[in-house]
């Protein structure tokens, strides 16, 4: 599994009110808030983002809610993943339940600029920067969260568990 | 090696003797909580998942509390869909309009948690129920979904920082200027994915309204969860209230800690958290020519009796100042209903506020005092991110209740001594 795009670079503690403002969480409906993923720090991504697309950010990416809504709306429009110098915990636990591929490195978050055409190979953690050559490695994620990543996210994988027994 | 409180309750639930951090367990889950916001995700997600049964009827809590009464047609759908769920599962605990509260205001009220439980809510404020020395924590709807299916739920077992609390709390400071000292000082993410545990002889000191404060915003500073030691304060107050049986843990005397920080109650003072992050915190006096167009007093964080106690005592024949909009919101229908009894509600209207049933409206920029560009709002919330309150060029200053309600007294932030 791998994506190939542009990134769209943020800086240290994006939230979640600015992934995806609360005063349209009246729906459920992932189409309808995808339409306003970033609006309130960035007002050009959802105009601009093409599937495949590499979201790059600092420290602490998806502080704050809970919402499930914020890594859904990053997955709804088309990323295909987001690389950070570290995530909020409740955001990496979401991102994972959904399905949307996250990684954790420092230097290539540091080091990577926007609009630069960005490789990504989950398998391996393997990024590239195609803009420059050069390349980072970030942790694959332990064995416990890929089981749940490969059946398709935490409900699948509890489904594929209940039938083994 | 011995473990951390919170250690101690993760390995009980996971059936183990003991747990290390950084350990990946599966735990058994006391109660499962969700929001009008969060459940609607995770019904969809449970359903299609083909789940046709909640594990426990009586261990899922579904609180109808960021947009009722309905402020809109989407919202009233959304809140239909958790109605028809909840009704159709007969979930004991469904919390609807008339009767409803903010989720974490409610939950410890109503003894819904207690201590020794494992808890997780689709709300990132969950954190909350640590004050009453259980483990709670929030996560998103698919793990909701996935808890009230399974009535189980994975972690990461996750390391400590241990806050070493000493003396007492001057006057005019309450919890909420304890939890934003500790933010200012570690930052947002300070405690990113690991435990806070409180504890030290201060504890004692500190009422069940302040921990319940403090830990609601140990999200703030990144944390799993915000822990306390149940003692007779905790005691006193879970008697007679929970349904089911406390069941007390204590931190191992050989636990491990990342980090122990020493907090002087003595030594706080006023704090107010300025735009736009928890952490960017200054002393009340230091922000005195600030000028504010609306003062929110409520929320999860502050919107409990001690809160609405503490606003009564600084607005009770006076006047808010003239351009500043006051909004009050008593946590329950308990709490409001305690405040007609008391008074409290007359007063609250004479000094010129407007008090609202229970709602979490305002703090997440959902309706009941948004704010337009410009306008500057010093509030007892407890998130002052970009747009949190409304539009994007509107400022949200965090403050404890006491520095709210002076404010609105002088329209400008206010130490509370001066008025």
């Amino acid at each position: 599994m791998n994506t190939k795009g542009k990134v769209f670079k943020y800086p240290d503690n994006v939230d979640t009110d600015v992934i995806i403002p609360a005063r349209y969480l009246n729906t459920a409906n992932a189409k309808e808030l995808a339409l306003h993923c970033m609006e309130d720090i960035d007002t050009e991504f959802v105009k601009k983002v093409e599937k495949g697309d590499v979201m790059v950010a600092g420290w602490n990416f998806g502080c704050g809610s809970s919402r499930e809504h914020a890594p859904l709306v990053i997955k709804t429009c088309g990323t295909g993943c987001v690389i950070a110098k570290s995530f909020a915990r409740i955001f990496y636990r979401n991102a994972i339940n959904i399905g949307l591929p996250i990684l954790e490195c420092e230097k290539a978050a540091e080091e990577i600029n926007a609009n630069d055409e960005v490789s990504v190979d989950f398998d391996t953690g393997l990024i590239t920067n195609h803009t420059n050559g050069k390349t980072y490695k970030a942790q694959p994620f332990p064995p416990f969260i890929q089981n749940i990543i490969k059946c398709g996210g935490l409900l699948k994988s509890l489904k594929e568990g209940e039938n083994d027994d | 090696m011995g473990m951390t409180m919170t250690q101690k309750i993760l390995a009980a639930h996971a059936g183990l003797e003991s747990v290390t951090a950084g350990q990946l367990i599966n735990a058994k889950l006391d109660i499962v909580l969700g929001n009008d916001i969060t459940t609607p995700v995770a019904v969809n997600e449970f359903k299609k998942a083909g789940f046709n049964k909640v594990f426990d009827k009586d261990r899922v809590a579904i609180v109808l509390d960021h947009f009722v009464p309905n402020k809109d047609i989407k919202a009233a759908e959304q809140s239909k869909q958790c109605r028809e769920f909840a009704c159709s599962h007969c979930v004991s605990h469904f919390y609807d309009v008339g009767k409803m509260g903010i989720e974490h205001a409610l939950l410890p009220e109503q003894g819904v948690v207690t201590a020794g439980d494992c808890i997780i809510g689709a709300d990132s404020h969950t954190c909350t129920y640590g004050a009453l020395g259980a483990f709670s924590t929030g996560v998103g709807s698919t793990d909701m979904a996935a808890g009230m299916a399974t009535g189980m739920a994975w972690f990461k077992v996750p390391s400590a920082i241990k806050f070493n609390i000493k003396n007492k709390l001057p006057s005019n400071c309450s919890g909420k200027d304890v939890i934003l000292t500790i933010i200012g000082m570690i930052g947002v993410d300070g405690a990113l994915y690991k435990s806070m545990e409180f504890c030290g002889d201060g504890v004692a000191s500190l009422s069940m309204d302040d921990r319940l404060c403090i830990c609601n915003m140990a999200i703030e500073a990144g944390a799993k969860n915000g822990i306390f030691p149940v003692d007779e304060v905790t005691k006193a107050y879970m008697n007679g209230r929970c349904e089911r049986k406390p069941v007390v843990y204590e931190a191992d005397a050989d636990a491990e800690y990342e980090k122990v920080i020493d907090i002087d109650l003595s030594k706080i003072v006023p704090t107010v958290a300025c735009p736009h992050l928890p952490e960017n915190t200054h002393p009340a006096s230091e922000l005195s020519d600030i000028k504010i167009d609306q003062v929110v007093i409520g929320s999860c964080t502050n919107g409990r009796m001690e809160d609405m106690e503490i606003a009564y005592r600084i607005l009770s024949g006076k006047k808010v100042a003239d351009g500043v909009r006051c909004i009050i919101i008593p946590g329950t229908m308990q709490i409001l209903r305690e405040c007609v009894e008391k008074g409290y509600y007359t007063a609250f209207i004479d000094a010129g506020a407007v008090v609202s049933t229970p709602t979490c409206g305002p703090c997440l920029g959902g309706y009941m005092g948004i704010l337009a560009a410009g306008e500057r709002c010093i509030a007892t919330t407890n998130r002052n991110f970009v747009g949190r309150m409304g539009h994007t060029e509107s400022e949200v200053y965090l403050a404890s209740p006491a520095t709210a309600a002076a404010s609105a007294l002088t329209g400008y932030i206010t130490h509370p001594k001066e008025v």
